[in-house]
């Protein structure tokens, strides 16, 4: 039994469907993203085990092909299984081992970047100096005691959390976050919505809250699926200690001010803001610049000048970020991604990819690994070809 | 004789390609002269000559135009009467249109495929109307008649551009006209600020000198090419102006720029029929910006050789030549008109290297920077893989696969430069030779040779099933070819593929985003590796590999033109909707030859006699 599942998992058979549906999912997840989106798309084709057919809405979901998670696993195993099956160390092999050794470090290091990495953005004022970037897709709820304006003391839950918590709300359970003296209820949370002012077509007027927002009108929309696009999301929040509401709150990613209320004696901010990072130093924009070739619209050039200062090591320098020149620093690497329509501002991509090398390594081994294993087949040939 | 046949037809096909280099002294006006004065458009320094090409291409799909008695006008000749007569212009036969429904929009007959300008005239109210909808529609949800009706606008709005490129609208004698300037000048401010002041002015002053401010500013928004260099050439090269701007300037300092009064001495000259005084107006224009903008000047000359030996269109025709000769040679096997097929390919593709050479250093980039220059690059190298096989098997086969490449590749490029400027500048994100150089070409490289590989394997198929010529030996051979070009293919799309995802991260911090052409890159190395390692399982032959080298074709096909069709991703700017078009037609090509493959072994005439040929 170990052994035919041995025999199948090291097949060359499976490598060659492996690879085959891998076409097939390649092809399919790209044509996709025309109506889903660059977004959905991924995560539905690439970044899932299989992928599913819903014959009705809302109904069973059906598993109808592999996913990209599943058939790099799957290959992964293949590739491992077949050397242990079938490759003994020797010089006619040394290109195979090269090209199989670069493809798993490209599977591996790939599966760590998806695990692992995380992007978000910076996005400087000239003359701003920030220590945190925002997440693209993200929000969090933040909830800062600002009674010592020294000394403010933020607690931050995920928005997802509070998306689950509104299915909860049959329980009626307020959700307890340590640190708080309250607890809260999100009474709606729509993950994409719309404000607006006056009464319009679709929007229901929001009542029954307190501060920024009341006498509103919002309306839930259909969560983004394109690459550019994100959602904004906003909500109701219930102040609620042992069963006694304190007033209810509208917070949303629209208002660029917090909601402020009083508990107890002590001062709140609350907001639902992009979800922050914190980093150990701070960044500070000193110029921008964005060049058109002279008499089109065609950009020459976007570039920071940016002042790092760590107060760990006393670091304090200038740099100079531009298209296809990141500063990495700190396990961390800036970019130049957008800027500000007045040329006043400018956005820098922030990534964590701890396994960003492993691409580096598996280029070369697998490059390396083909000319020997190819120069090993064709000059052998070459030479008997030009004999006869 | 015999074998002396292949040389010399080879050497006087290398006369032809380069006899555009000796040209008679001009008589009469000196328009080459004119073509190689330099001016700045679209971001890049650029001959005139190069405006009216790329100008008459885009209205008019040629470089050239035939006049009503059929003789043959250059661009530069065409674009100088846009500039400095366009009433006469106006009567060319230059807008092309094939599309019926906007014909039938236009109330013109249809037939003569050509229109000009005012046969035009009576709808451009109309065509305005439509395009102000069109416009609003998203680029791919245009139909046929909507993409094409846009077109016609893109040209009229481009040629009444040229128009008001040199002089404004109404003025006939142009450099008496300046001199009517100048003199207005120091009485025209004077009324302008005496009315400004309330005080009273000399009306006629006011008057004279407000109407030129305004034919100069309607000339200043319009006018296309940046034409004056500024007064010092140390200055940035964002000041070159168009003649407009230029004359808009004049009032500050009390004088016009000289070469505002040389291009004015030319139209009046042009206008007066008196070739004497322009050839004097451009070499006196000459002599001024050689002492100031020497570089320009040579960067301009330069391109012009280049456009004029049209190295592209000199090698395609050679190709043509040689793939006649080599599909000669199979049908009665004779060495003479291989070796012929196989100088010509050689000749053609020394032009083919020279112009991808010049266009590099004229570009100051390596050779592939658009889809263009990608096309004339994937056939560049698919020349040099089926010179190799010939040198190796001298069986005819290396010889079809490069003509063939060479050929259809520059076919392609010449339709994909219709679209405009080839040699347009880079966008910030592209602007690295490095990456350039490396990531984009070894990823072409796959390109070529998976094309390669399938080419040979419709080789394969069509003469199997159709003659009698696929012996056993060929066939062995064939599969070879295939197999060690495929080997080939993976190792350059592999590394591109990979290279390009670490230019992804380096630019913005993404290995690899799944994006259309990325994807497209990542199917030819899945089917490359697909085929190999099911032909090392033995889960196929000879047939099989050749089956699966077809699909390559359908796959980098795909990856070349099909993602860009999308209208997704960080690579969508090389959208072509008639390219759409084509590659069904190229997609449904390889599955019909795909279903050939798959016919019973009796119907391959080939293996008819010999079945042991044949294994699938």
């Amino acid at each position: 039994m170990f052994n035919k599942l041995f025999n199948l998992c090291s097949s060359l058979r499976l490598t060659v469907a492996c690879l085959v549906l891998g076409c097939v999912l390649v092809f399919w997840g790209t044509l996709a993203q025309v109506h889903l989106g660059l977004y959905k798309a991924q995560n539905e084709f690439f970044r899932s085990f299989f992928i599913f057919w819903q014959p009705v809405e809302g109904g069973m979901k059906i598993p109808v092909f592999p996913g990209g998670y599943f058939l790099g696993t799957v290959l992964l195993i293949n590739l491992l299984a077949a050397h242990l099956r079938f490759y003994k160390p020797g010089k006619r092999k040394i290109g195979i081992m090269f090209i199989h050794l670069g493809v798993v470090l490209l599977l591996v290091g790939q599966m760590l970047t998806d695990a692992l990495s995380r992007e978000s953005a910076l996005h400087l004022r000239i003359g701003q100096t920030q220590n945190y970037s925002e997440a693209q897709r993200d929000y969090e709820l933040a909830i800062t005691d600002t009674t010592d304006r020294k000394l403010e003391k933020v607690v931050t839950v995920p928005w997802t959390l509070l998306i689950q918590h509104v299915g909860w709300v049959g329980s009626d359970r307020p959700l307890a976050v340590s640190g708080l003296p309250f607890a809260f209820h999100t009474r709606t949370f729509y993950a994409n919505s719309d404000l607006s002012e006056k009464p319009a077509a679709g929007f229901e007027q929001i009542s029954n809250t307190s501060g920024l927002g009341n006498g509103f009108y919002w309306r839930e929309l259909p969560r983004e699926t394109a690459m550019d696009h994100v959602d904004t999301p906003s909500a109701i929040i219930e102040i609620n200690n042992a069963g006694q509401a304190s007033g209810a709150y509208l917070v949303s990613a629209w208002f660029n001010q917090p909601q402020r209320f009083s508990y107890n004696g002590r001062n709140y901010e609350m907001a639902l803001r992009p979800t922050r990072y914190y980093m150990p130093f701070s960044v500070s924009l000193l110029e921008f610049h964005h060049d058109d070739y002279p008499g089109t619209d065609i950009p020459r050039n976007f570039s920071s000048r940016v002042r790092v200062q760590n107060p760990q090591n006393k670091e304090d320098r200038e740099v100079l970020i531009y298209m296809n020149n990141p500063l990495r620093y700190s396990g961390l690497t800036f970019y130049q991604a957008s800027y500000d329509p007045d040329d006043n501002g400018s956005i820098l991509q922030v990534v964590r990819n701890p396994s960003w090398l492993t691409p580096y390594f598996s280029c070369l081994l697998v490059g390396v690994g083909l000319v020997v294993q190819f120069l090993q087949h064709l000059i052998p040939f070459l030479k008997r070809r030009l004999a006869s | 004789m015999k074998k002396w046949i292949p040389l010399i037809l080879a050497a006087i096909m290398a006369v032809w390609a380069f006899s555009s280099l000796y040209q008679p002294a001009e008589t009469g006006f000196h328009t080459r002269e004119f073509g190689r004065l330099p001016l700045l458009q679209d971001g890049r320094f650029q001959p005139f000559d190069s405006v009216a090409r790329n100008s008459l291409l885009q209205i008019r799909t040629k470089q050239t135009l035939e006049t009503d008695s059929n003789a043959t006008l250059s661009a530069t000749i065409w674009l100088i009467g846009v500039m400095m007569s366009p009433e006469q212009a106006d009567n060319q036969k230059i807008f092309r249109i094939d599309n019926g429904e906007v014909l039938d929009l236009l109330k013109l007959p249809e037939g003569p495929k050509y229109y000009s300008f005012n046969d035009l005239r009576p709808s451009l109210d109309e065509i305005q109307k439509q395009a102000d909808r069109i416009d609003s529609v998203d680029d791919s949800k245009r139909t046929v008649f909507e993409t094409q009706l846009m077109k016609l606008y893109d040209s009229l709005s481009l040629y009444q551009r040229l128009k008001l490129s040199l002089k404004p609208q109404d003025t006939d004698d142009f450099a008496a006209e300046l001199n009517a300037f100048r003199n207005s000048i120091v009485p025209g401010l004077a009324a302008v600020e005496a009315r400004s002041a309330g005080q009273k002015f000399d009306q006629n002053a006011f008057v004279t000198f407000i109407s030129f401010m305004d034919k100069y500013q309607a000339v200043a928004n319009y006018a296309l090419p940046n034409i004056i260099p500024p007064s010092d050439a140390s200055l940035p090269r964002d000041d070159w102006e168009n003649i407009g701007t230029n004359l808009m300037q004049a009032p500050r300092t009390g004088e016009i720029s000289q070469p505002a009064q040389y291009y004015a001495a030319m139209v009046s000259a042009w206008r007066g029929d008196n070739p004497a005084d322009f050839n004097q107006a451009v070499a006196q224009y000459k002599v001024w910006l050689a002492d100031r903008f020497a570089p320009q000047v040579c960067k301009a000359r330069q391109e012009f050789i280049f456009s004029t030996i049209q190295p592209f269109y000199k090698a395609m025709v050679i190709y043509v030549l040689a793939l006649v000769l080599a599909l000669c040679s199979w049908v009665n096997m004779s060495d003479w008109l291989r070796r012929s097929a196989f100088y010509l390919i050689i000749l053609a593709w020394v032009i083919h290297t020279f112009g991808l050479v010049f266009r590099m250093y004229l570009e100051g980039r390596p050779p592939v920077t658009n889809l263009y220059s990608s096309a004339i690059f994937i056939g560049w190298a698919a020349v040099i893989l089926g010179l190799v096989l010939e040198k190796i098997f001298r069986d005819g086969i290396g010889c079809v696969v490069a003509s063939f490449a060479g050929f259809v590749t520059q076919i392609i490029a010449h339709n994909l430069a219709l679209s405009g400027d080839t040699m347009e500048m880079m966008r910030a994100v592209l602007d690295t030779n490095f990456w350039l150089a490396t990531h984009v070409v070894t990823v072409t490289l796959g390109y070529s040779s998976t094309f390669v590989a399938g080419f040979l394997a419709i080789i394969y198929v069509l003469r199997g099933v159709f003659t009698k010529t696929l012996d056993e030996e060929t066939a062995k051979s064939l599969g070879r070819m295939v197999y060690g070009i495929v080997c080939f293919a993976t190792l350059f799309s592999f590394v591109g593929t990979v290279l390009g995802g670490i230019w992804a991260d380096q630019s913005w911090g993404r290995f690899w985003g799944w994006d259309p052409k990325e994807n497209g890159a990542l199917l030819i190395v899945l089917w490359n590796a697909a085929i190999l390692h099911a032909r090392w399982g033995g889960f196929m032959r000879e047939r099989g590999l050749m089956i699966m080298a077809v699909i390559g074709n359908i796959v980098t096909s795909w990856s070349w033109f099909g993602v860009n069709m999308l209208g997704i991703g960080l690579h969508s700017y090389g959208f072509t909707r008639a390219a759409f078009c084509w590659l069904l037609l190229f997609v449904a090509s390889q599955v019909a030859i795909i279903l050939i493959a798959l016919a019973p072994q009796k119907l391959w005439r080939s293996f008819h006699q010999n079945t042991s040929g044949l294994t699938a």
